[in-house]
C-alpha cells in the first residue's frame, strides 16, 4: 500500500489524470526570482461549457495543499473535490452556467511543473533545482493557460487562502482581464505569525533524515515524518480553539485513563496523526516547501510602493471579500485591509464577515452564509455581464 | 434595469419610506454615494435605478449585507461608529445616514466623518420633538412607542434621540451648513418651507437635512 501510493503519487506529478498543456521552450515562465521554467507544464481541469463569446469563464484558484480537482473525485484519495460546497451543478459557482477552470499551480505536485516533476534538461527530478516560485509566478502561469484556452476576460476569479492571494494578484496584475473577483479568507500579505508557522513546517521537513537535501525521490526515501509534522502544525492553524474543543475536548482515545506515556492518549493527538499520515499519501514534501515560501513572500502592497490602494487604483473589477470570525490565520482584519485599499482606490467592493466557529477551514465547508453571499454576488455579476 | 425603476420607487412608497424618495431627490444624477446603515439596500437600489449613481453601502448586519450583495449592490459589512476613519477624504459626492443617527454611539463623530468623506452629508431622522412624543412623556410620563419608534426603552437600538432643534444646534456647533431641509408631517407629507422652525419641531415627524462644510 505504501509503495502503491508512492507510485500513484509519482504518476500524478508526471502524468496527471487531468488535462495538461505544455508550453514550448520559446514560451518560458520567467520567475520573479529571475529563474526560467521551460518547458512549462500546467495541469488543469475544466467543468461546464465555454459560451460562444467566451465570457462565462470562472477561474478557481486552489489553496496551499489543494489542486486542480476542485469538483471531481480526487485521483489519489478517491474523495470528492475540495470545493464541492461551492463548485458544481446548481452550486454558487454553477458548472451548468459557467465554464469553470482550475489549474494545479506551478510548483505544485499534481501535474504542473513542480519540484516532483522530471527536469527535461537532466532527466532527473527537479527537487530544489526549480526556481523559487511566487504567487505572481503562479498567476502568470495561469494567464498562459487562460490565453491557451482562448479566453480574454475571466468572468470571475475566485479562491480562498493562498487561492485568495492569487485572486488579488490576478486583479492587480491583469485588471482588464478580471470582471469580478472573490478573495475569501485571505490577505494581501502573509503575516509574520503565518511565516513563523510555515517555517516550523519547513524545518520539520528538512530535519527529516529521509529528506536527503531534497533529493529523496531519486534516493527512494520520503521525508514522511517531517511532512506529517508540518501538516499537523499547519492543520491546527486551520481550525479554531472553539471547534477543536467542541469536537475533541480532552477526550481520551480508545482508553478509560491516561497511560502516562507519549502515546496518543488524547483524541486530538490521534486526529492530528491521522491528518499528517493521510497528507503524506497525496502531497510532495518539496512542493510543500515551495508553496509555503510562495505565500511567505506574498506582499502585494510592497510591489506598489507600499500602498495596497495603488495596486487596485482605477480598477473596474468588482470584488466580493469574505472573512470568518474564528479564522486566526487570516483574521477579519486582513480582509478589512483589502477592503480599505479597494475603497481608497474607488473600487466596487462588497465585504462580509461570516460568523462561524470553523476557523480558516470554513472557506472549504458548507457554510450557508458563505454560499448565499457567493451565490448572490455571482448571480448579480452575471446580470451585470449580460450572462443572465 | 429599466423595468426596475418604477419598482424600487413603488416599493419605497409601499414601505412608507417617503423619506427615501426625498433623499434620492437631493442626489444629483451620476454621482458617487455612500449609504451608512443601508439595511436591505432599498435606498441604494432606488438611487441606482432612478439617479444612475455609483452607490455603495455600509451595513452592520449579515442579513442586510447578504440581501444587498444578492441584489448586486456593493455593500461592506461594518460599523459607522468605527469604520469611517478608513475612508479617504472626499471619496464620495454624498454620504447618507438614513434613519440611523439615533442608533450610533457617537453621532457627532459620525457626522464629522460624513462631512470629511463626502462633499455633502444627508441625514434623515425621526424628530423626538414631535408633539406625540412630547405628549407621551409630558402627559403620560412614558417613553413613546409608535409605528415610527416601535421599540420599548429596554430593547431599543436607538440610544441618541434628538429633536430637529437639537440637530440644527449641533450642525451650528460643528460649523456645518444646512443646504436643504425637508420636514415630513405625520402623513409623510413635506411641511411648507415657510413654516417656522418651532412648528417644524412640534409637528414634524421626520426630517431630511442636507449638510455641507
Amino acid at each position: 500500500m505504501h509503495t502503491a501510493s508512492l507510485n500513484g503519487h509519482r504518476s500524478e506529478a508526471d502524468a496527471p489524470t487531468s488535462l495538461v498543456v505544455t508550453f514550448p521552450a520559446d514560451r518560458p515562465l520567467i520567475t520573479d526570482a529571475g529563474g526560467t521554467v521551460s518547458p512549462l507544464t500546467v495541469a488543469y481541469q475544466t467543468y461546464g461549457t465555454l459560451n460562444a463569446d467566451r465570457s462565462n469563464a470562472i477561474l478557481v484558484c486552489h489553496a496551499l495543499t489543494g489542486d486542480q480537482h476542485v469538483a471531481n473525485v480526487h485521483p489519489v484519495t478517491g474523495k470528492p473535490g475540495w470545493w464541492r460546497a461551492m463548485v458544481g451543478p446548481g452550486k454558487p459557482i454553477d458548472t451548468d452556467r459557467f465554464f469553470v477552470i482550475c489549474s494545479n499551480v506551478v510548483g505544485g505536485c499534481l501535474g504542473s511543473t513542480g519540484p516532483a516533476s522530471i527536469n527535461p534538461a537532466t532527466s532527473k527530478v527537479f527537487g530544489l533545482d526549480l526556481p523559487v516560485i511566487t504567487i505572481r509566478d503562479m498567476v502568470r502561469a495561469q494567464s498562459m493557460l487562460i490565453d491557451h484556452l482562448g479566453i480574454d476576460t475571466l468572468f470571475c476569479v475566485a479562491g480562498g487562502s493562498m487561492g485568495g492571494m492569487q485572486v488579488l494578484q490576478w486583479a492587480a496584475l491583469y485588471p482588464d482581464r478580471v470582471f469580478s473577483a472573490m478573495p475569501i479568507a485571505t490577505g494581501a500579505r502573509h503575516s509574520s505569525q503565518n511565516i513563523a508557522f510555515h517555517e516550523v513546517g519547513r524545518q520539520a521537513i528538512m530535519a527529516d533524515p529521509d529528506w536527503r537535501a531534497g533529493r529523496y525521490l531519486e534516493e527512494g526515501t520520503r521525508p514522511e515524518k517531517g511532512l506529517s509534522v508540518a501538516r499537523m502544525a499547519a492543520h491546527i492553524t486551520y481550525l479554531s480553539d472553539q471547534a477543536l474543543h467542541a469536537k475533541f475536548g480532552r477526550k481520551l482515545q480508545d482508553r478509560a485513563a491516561p497511560t502516562f506515556s507519549f502515546d496518543a492518549d488524547f483524541q486530538i493527538e490521534s486526529y492530528l496523526r491521522y491528518q499528517g499520515r493521510s497528507f503524506v499519501e497525496r502531497f510532495d514534501a518539496n512542493s510543500y516547501l515551495y508553496m509555503t515560501r510562495a505565500m511567505d513572500y506574498f506582499d502585494l502592497a510592497a510591489d506598489y510602493g507600499g500602498s495596497l490602494a495603488q495596486a487596485f487604483k482605477g480598477t473596474r473589477t468588482r470584488f466580493c471579500v469574505a472573512s470568518f470570525t474564528s479564522d486566526w490565520l487570516f483574521p477579519t482584519s486582513a480582509s478589512r485591509a483589502i477592503v480599505h485599499a479597494l475603497n481608497a482606490g474607488s473600487a466596487s467592493v462588497s465585504f462580509v464577515e461570516i460568523e462561524t466557529d470553523k476557523g480558516h477551514d470554513a472557506f472549504l465547508l458548507d457554510i450557508p452564509d458563505l454560499l448565499a453571499t457567493s451565490h448572490g454576488f455571482i448571480t448579480a455579476m452575471a446580470r451585470a455581464r449580460g450572462l443572465a | 434595469m429599466m423595468d426596475q425603476r418604477p419598482n424600487s420607487v413603488a416599493q419605497a412608497k409601499a414601505a412608507g419610506r417617503s423619506d427615501l424618495l426625498l433623499v434620492a431627490d437631493m442626489v444629483d444624477h451620476d454621482s458617487r454615494v455612500l449609504d451608512l446603515g443601508c439595511g436591505d439596500g432599498a435606498l441604494l437600489r432606488l438611487l441606482a435605478d432612478t439617479r444612475n449613481v455609483d452607490a455603495r453601502g455600509l451595513e452592520i448586519s449579515q442579513r442586510g449585507v447578504n440581501d444587498c450583495v444578492a441584489k448586486g449592490l456593493s455593500v461592506i459589512q461594518g460599523d459607522a461608529d468605527t469604520d469611517l476613519a478608513d475612508y479617504p477624504d472626499d471619496a464620495f459626492d454624498y454620504v447618507i445616514l438614513s434613519q440611523t443617527i439615533q442608533a450610533t454611539r457617537h453621532p457627532r463623530l459620525v457626522l464629522e466623518q460624513m462631512l470629511r468623506i463626502g462633499r455633502r452629508a444627508i441625514v434623515s431622522f425621526p424628530n423626538f420633538g414631535h408633539w406625540k412624543v412630547r405628549l407621551e412623556i409630558g402627559v403620560h410620563g412614558r417613553m413613546p412607542v409608535s409605528g415610527n419608534l416601535p421599540f420599548s426603552w429596554y430593547e431599543t437600538p436607538n440610544i441618541h434621540f434628538c429633536t430637529i432643534r437639537d440637530f440644527l444646534t449641533l450642525v451650528t456647533e460643528m460649523d456645518a451648513k444646512v443646504e436643504r431641509a425637508i420636514v415630513l408631517d405625520q402623513s409623510g407629507t413635506p411641511m411648507r418651507t415657510g413654516a417656522s422652525s418651532w412648528m417644524w419641531n412640534l409637528l414634524g415627524e421626520q426630517a431630511v437635512i442636507m449638510l455641507r462644510r
